[in-house]
């Protein structure tokens, strides 16, 4: 096991409810509840759950823009809660993140320029100041785009081209961590991934390690190592990709992954559903005992008491963390591990090098920006359109390949 | 299809993409002159800025010299504007009131916007008790009438005030400020708080980066846009509050003269003689709509996506 960059023990983080004139303080709002875990280098850890888990404010907490209410985080085995201004300035070199909205995390008045430089001019001691312009070109030529575009302002870019500057921003310190956001849920489909694409590019040529907080079940299975699974504030599951896709043994990753739709028609209504029911209990006064138990299906009375552990249990096939008491694996969908196997050639394929990925994303949102002929921009659009179609490892349409299709999406 | 012309025309628009460094702040020097609006405000601002400066420029007629027999003659007879009931050219009244009124209206607008952006700021980047307090305090000042306020200010003012014009002038501006901040410090306030949560503040933060940066090249340049609407537009109001002021009494005092007194005392004949009226309200819209239209071309130019 490669060495442990980034630490989470037990971060707690409770917002106050003031009520009032006096704003008294009421009650307080769980967000995150006793979150622990371990980030390896050069690992991606996914984190899902859905809306309101906990999940962006577990982010902002290891990235030190909120102080968690109990808990520690530490980087490298060094605990920075308590660390002096100082400190915390060097540590933030090492962690960055990458925002969700590409609409709001860049500064409209600010050129793309002074964005992705603004990391320097405040980490003055990483590049010399006659250096800055030429460093930030390169990140931007690094992410995709077209470095000639250093005096453009973010909105004359689109959707895309915008998180790779966020992305260009994150890692212009060169970090060890990245924390991603939801970077790629404003995105549309195909503009996902080749972000996603473009993150794996870094990965393997940066050494970063991700934590990746998402939504989309498949957009994380695509790019993590491990995947958490948040309910109500705390880690409901915890394991390496395969186990909590493919045995899943919390009644709330079942059910989450049962709702994940399966491109296959010959699927149709072959497919188990597990349908919640009630809505999830506000996270100011949740449930006692196992946070889930007012709308799992196994409930017995130990659930409503005991709090279960996130701990080592049964998959069938192994063990990994999960926190029910009556934790047993089931197969939701069969999938097979497409990864090692060859590609058929009419469809989308993934030995098509990133950068041709890359380029197509620039492409198809800035078509001919680079070129002076009529000729060549034609050249260019022909070449934009083609590398359109291979779009590789793209995460829908290797669903859509029938020989593929039981894989769950 | 959209996204990719879209593309291709800003590139028509901006062909130095990978020329030298720029910033906002070139950039929106830039844009300002291709604005003829620009021009044309900054053509107006120079000569009202020489009529105050250099009165005798535009005039050789003292404006202090009554001819009284000729009182209350209307445009055309013997001079340009005509006479008031004092029998002043009202040309030459027009012309070295700019000076006093300017100066007012000048001063009384940066006075405001330092201290009302200073304290808006203040109150809402910390937030918490900092902007409780600021803003109770800016209550207190809001809920004064500025009159009554203004009045109460100008008389308690020691009389070390009344030695020379500038300082006659500093007093007037002085007892608008005072009166005047807490209205820019709500709207300062108010466009930080909406600016603030905004994902690129928290970057920069995640960067490392001091409140001092974070204040100066991510939130103000984001939340200055409606200050400088208000401020420019504040302008005029300053500069008719000081004919009020004026007009009571307590302002400037005769003999110097401002648009702001003629307008005042011009008032009495408004159906019977409207040139008094007319001529220094003209001078007063004329400079307030220079004012406005500087503003605007400087909140365009520092807006890249109006560009």
């Amino acid at each position: 096991m490669p060495e442990v960059v980034l630490s989470a023990q037990d971060l707690v983080k409770h917002y106050p409810i003031k009520k009032g004139v006096l704003r008294r303080t009421v009650g307080h709002v769980k967000a995150v509840d006793g979150v622990s875990f371990d980030l390896h280098k050069g690992e991606t850890l996914g984190i899902v759950g859905e809306s309101g888990c906990g999940k962006s404010t577990l982010g902002r907490l290891l990235m030190r823009l909120e102080e968690p209410t109990a808990g520690s985080v530490s980087f490298e085995g060094q605990d920075f809660s308590g660390a002096s201004a100082r400190d915390t300035r060097r540590l933030r070199r090492n962690i960055q993140i990458v925002f969700q909205d590409p609409y709001t995390s860049l500064n409209p008045r600010m050129t793309v320029g002074d964005i992705v430089g603004e990391p320097f001019e405040i980490h003055t001691d990483v590049v010399p100041k006659g250096g800055r312009r030429k460093r930030v070109q390169e990140l931007l030529d690094l992410v995709g785009l077209n470095p000639e575009h250093i005096n453009r302002y973010p909105h004359q870019f689109s959707g895309g081209q915008r998180q790779r500057i966020g992305i260009a921003r994150g890692i212009a310190l060169n970090p060890r961590v990245l924390i991603c956001d939801e970077p790629v849920s404003a995105l549309d489909v195909s503009v996902q991934a080749q972000v996603v694409n473009l993150m794996e590019k870094l990965q393997d040529e940066l050494g970063l390690a991700y934590v990746f907080i998402a939504h989309d079940l498949s957009v994380v299975r695509h790019i993590s190592d491990r995947v958490g699974v948040m309910y109500l504030g705390r880690m409901a599951e915890l394991g390496e990709e395969d186990e909590i896709y493919a045995r899943p043994t919390h009644p709330y990753t079942q059910a989450l992954l049962s709702a994940v739709p399966v491109p296959d028609p010959t699927l149709r209504g072959k497919r188990e559903q597990i349908v919640l029911e009630g809505d999830v209990p506000s996270p100011a006064n949740p449930p006692s005992g196992c946070r889930f138990h007012t709308r799992c299906w196994k409930v017995q009375d130990r659930c409503r008491e005991v709090e279960p552990e996130l701990e080592l249990r049964e998959d069938g096939a192994g063990r990994h963390m999960s926190a029910c008491h009556f934790a047993e694996p089931r197969v939701i969908v069969e999938t097979t591990d497409v990864s090692d196997q060859k590609h058929d050639d009419r469809f989308a394929s993934s030995d098509v090098e990133d950068l041709s990925d890359a380029g197509a994303g620039m492409g198809s949102e800035g078509g001919g920006e680079t070129t002076d002929s009529p000729d060549a921009s034609v050249a260019a659009r022909a070449e934009a359109m083609d590398g359109d179609r291979h779009v590789g490892e793209d995460p829908v349409r290797i669903s859509e390949d029938p020989s593929e299709g039981e894989r769950p999406r | 299809m959209t996204e990719q012309s879209v593309v291709e025309e800003t590139h028509v628009q901006d062909p130095h993409d990978a020329g030298e460094e720029r910033s906002l702040a070139s950039d929106a020097w830039r844009a300002m002159r291709k604005n003829p609006l620009f021009w044309i405000s900054a053509v107006m601002i120079t000569v009202f800025v020489l009529m105050a400066a250099f009165p005798s420029l535009f005039t050789s007629t003292s404006p202090n010299q009554p001819v009284l027999a000729e009182a209350r003659s209307l445009p055309g007879d013997g001079t340009w504007f005509g006479r008031d009931f004092q029998g002043y050219d009202i040309y030459a009244r027009c012309i070295y009131g700019a000076r006093a009124s300017i100066l007012v209206g000048l001063f009384t607008t940066i006075g405001t916007v330092l201290v009302g952006g200073v304290i808006g700021v203040m109150s809402g980047y910390l937030g918490g008790w900092v902007d409780s307090l600021l803003s109770r305090i800016g209550d207190v000042f809001f809920a004064i009438p500025l009159l009554l306020g203004a009045i109460i200010f100008l008389v308690s003012l020691p009389g070390f005030f009344d030695s020379n014009y500038l300082l006659i002038v500093l007093k007037v501006v002085l007892a608008l400020v005072v009166l005047g901040w807490p209205s820019l410090a709500r709207l300062m306030r108010s466009s930080v708080i909406q600016v603030k949560p905004n994902d690129y503040v928290q970057a920069a933060r995640a960067l490392g980066a001091s409140p001092a940066r974070v204040i100066g090249s991510h939130i103000l340049p984001n939340a200055l846009a409606p200050m400088i609407v208000v401020a420019t537009i504040n302008l005029g109001a300053y500069i008719a509050a000081e004919a009020t002021l004026s007009f009571l009494g307590i302002g400037l005092q005769y003999p110097a003269i401002s648009w702001g007194i003629d307008i005042s005392s011009a008032i009495i004949g408004l159906r019977t003689t409207p040139h008094m009226l007319f001529f220094p309200g003209l001078f007063l819209s004329l400079a307030v709509l220079a004012f406005i239209m500087l503003g605007d071309a400087v909140r365009d130019a520092l807006d890249p996506k109006s560009r």
